[in-house]
């Protein structure tokens, strides 16, 4: 049955008013507070770092990004593991939030599909990360040039923007993850608790799981050298699953101009290469281009399934 | 009032697996009547409701409103027809003005525009001091006035209002009830479900009874209590001296007499008895000091009608 009017009506003004809430609340001044201060220590910490050993530097800007002091990792491995919980926090209660506060039969009564109240939240999520992103990049950047007395390149610039983006997929991926669990579980508590789970079991465990998955699935033998790869790969290949295993890959790859490859590397690949050559940005986006198409498919996954199950929903509980 | 249908429902139902919720319903509702949906709870009326406005889809059978199909053209139903739920929910942390202008702008009027209408639409209500704070300081009298003030901001022609005074206080029902009704001369047409019977009788001209899916009857009060066959007439006794259960119970249209305490009885008539009663009591040596007619109140002949069809059952 054909439906008259675009479905995509007030999906500005709920992504609008959607991220004006998220800005107010007390729950995303808190986690961003949280954000802001470990990315103020690991930026400070690479700061000290980058002073104390590598003096002349091509890509000194990225290294900010990626340079750890120990013990606190490094900004890119810190938004890595903060950012779902950011995006968590922002898509947990975004559906049944409504029922609970029994809001949603008197918005869908409004002139609208349903389609824009789901879209809208979803935007609005995605337009409150970006904000935060590109305050926490710029303020990192501030604080480089203020500290290392360097204005970043072009390519820095440039590599930044790509890796932003690429950070951005990531987040989306988490904050979809926390829209279905909020459209299929009606009690957000208990749907904050199971994305909250899901990111545990993906950034702390997963490593665990897939080397030994693949120790299973391809066992180490001491005859056939060639297992130690198989096995390796497997590894990988399991790794992937994780998003944030793709984005350490994207960051890897995008942060760091000499670095040439995600997979393992052998030295007859190596012949004629000049090691520590920096790639151009195009060739390092390219090598991570199927990891960030990996994100992407999995954000648009997620959120087709929450809309799914968003569409076919009763409005009485 | 004219005669065109604003709504009109044909043959709905609606089941969910085995259970059946709705079991195909027809109601049409003229311009600018105030029809009263009645029932108990679980009678299928909010389900209805639903799908009145195309929030559900029906199992079976058709909707139209103000001559448009609901779940074809929702946009254009939605922006015709307000919806109050039952127990509204506003955001919170929101003024009630802001509540309002988010709507405003869900349905597309300018900024200008919304500003004035809302303005409008609080001064109706008597919100208009409490406008500017967060909906959380609300009573809840406050919000059900806050979803009317919506339905008067958006300009809506119908009305579909959900248990619009459960929970209320009874001057707030008050309140709420004559801002129904102004609604009502303002030539809203004005659907809406309750189980209050008395609120239903005191505002609606036409009333709908659910039981267990189906509409029962559709009528006036005066319809339903003549209908159900009851005694249409009521007369409350006082008097001393006399054993009227005995002395009245072979008077002619007499159907019922009822004591309520000593000295007082209500008496159940197919006509004005109170002649009769008077003569019987004079006769019987009473002293009569009180004889009170009162048409039937609604709630006994909905009790009656629920009765009859649980016996029927």
């Amino acid at each position: 049955m054909r439906r008259e009017g675009s479905p995509l009506r007030g999906v500005g003004t709920v992504a609008l008013k959607e991220a004006a809430d998220h800005m107010t609340s007390a729950r995303m001044h808190l986690i961003m507070l949280l954000v802001l201060l470990t990315a103020i220590g690991a930026v400070y910490g690479a700061i000290g770092q980058i002073r104390d050993t590598t003096a002349e530097d091509a890509y000194l800007f990225l290294k900010l990004f990626t340079v750890a002091r120990e013990p606190l990792p490094s900004f890119a491995a810190f938004l890595g593991f903060l950012l779902p919980l950011v995006a968590i926090a922002l898509g947990f209660d975004a559906i049944n939030g409504e029922y609970n506060r029994r809001t949603m039969s008197r918005l869908l009564a409004q002139p609208i599909y349903r389609d824009a109240v789901l879209f809208g939240k979803f935007l609005g999520g995605l337009l409150v990360i970006v904000i935060a992103l590109l305050t926490l990049w710029l303020l990192m950047t501030g604080l480089g040039i203020l500290f290392l007395g360097l204005p970043p390149s072009g390519a820095d610039i440039v590599r930044g923007v790509f890796w932003l983006a690429a950070t951005l997929a990531y987040a989306g991926v988490w904050l979809a993850l926390a829209i279905a669990f909020s459209t299929v579980i009606r009690s957000p508590a208990t749907s904050a608790l199971a994305a909250l789970s899901v990111w545990l079991v993906l950034t702390v465990f997963w490593s665990m799981i897939a080397s030994l998955l693949a120790g299973v699935v391809a066992p180490f033998d001491s005859f056939d050298p060639m297992s130690v790869l198989t096995q390796f790969e497997w590894q990988q290949a399991i790794g992937r699953f994780s998003p944030q295993t793709l984005y350490g890959e994207v960051t890897g790859l995008l942060l760091d101009p000499a670095a040439r490859s995600v997979g393992p590397l052998f030295y007859n690949q190596l012949e004629g290469a000049v090691l520590g050559a920096p790639l151009p940005t195009l060739q390092s986006l390219l090598i991570v281009w199927p990891q960030i198409s990996g994100l992407v498919a999995a954000m648009l996954i997620l959120f087709t399934l929450a809309y799914v199950v968003f569409q076919r929903q009763e409005m009485r509980a | 009032m004219s005669s065109t249908p604003v709504i009109e429902a044909k043959g709905l139902a609606k089941r969910y697996g085995a259970a059946v919720a709705v079991a195909g319903i027809d109601l049409s509702v003229s311009a600018g009547e105030v029809i009263g949906l009645l029932g108990p709870n679980g009678a299928g009326k909010t389900t209805s409701i639903l799908m009145l406005l195309g929030l559900t889809e029906p199992s079976e059978g058709t909707v139209r409103i103000l001559g448009r199909d609901p779940l074809r053209q929702p946009l254009e139903v939605k922006r015709e027809v307000g919806y109050l739920p039952d127990s509204v929910g506003f955001y919170d942390s929101m003024t009630g003005r802001e509540n309002l202008a988010y709507t405003g702008r869900l349905a597309g009027m300018s900024r200008d525009l919304a500003r004035e209408r809302i303005a409008a639409a609080f001064d109706k209500v008597r919100l208009a001091e409490a406008a500017d704070q967060p909906v959380a300081t609300y009573s809840r009298g406050m919000r059900q006035r806050l979803g009317i003030a919506e339905l008067l901001m958006r300009e809506c022609r119908v009305a579909i209002l959900d248990e619009p005074t459960s929970g209320l206080d009874p001057q707030s029902t008050q309140e709420l009830l004559d801002l129904i009704q102004r609604l009502s001369r303002d030539g809203m047409t004005i659907l809406l479900s309750s189980h209050m019977l008395d609120v239903v009788q005191s505002i609606c001209h036409r009333v709908a009874l659910f039981n267990k899916g189906r509409i029962g009857f559709v009528g006036t009060v005066d319809e339903l209590a003549a209908r159900i066959g009851g005694g249409a007439f009521i007369v409350d006794v006082e008097a001393d001296g006399i054993d009227l259960e005995k002395a009245a119970s072979s008077t002619d249209g007499v159907k019922s007499v009822r004591s309520a305490e000593v000295g007082r009885w209500e008496v159940e008539a197919t006509r004005d008895v109170r002649p009769d009663l008077a003569r019987l009591i004079v006769q019987g040596g009473g002293s009569l000091r009180n004889l009170d007619l009162r048409r039937a109140r609604l709630d006994q002949a909905y009790n009656r009608y629920f009765r009859e069809v649980a016996d029927a059952a």
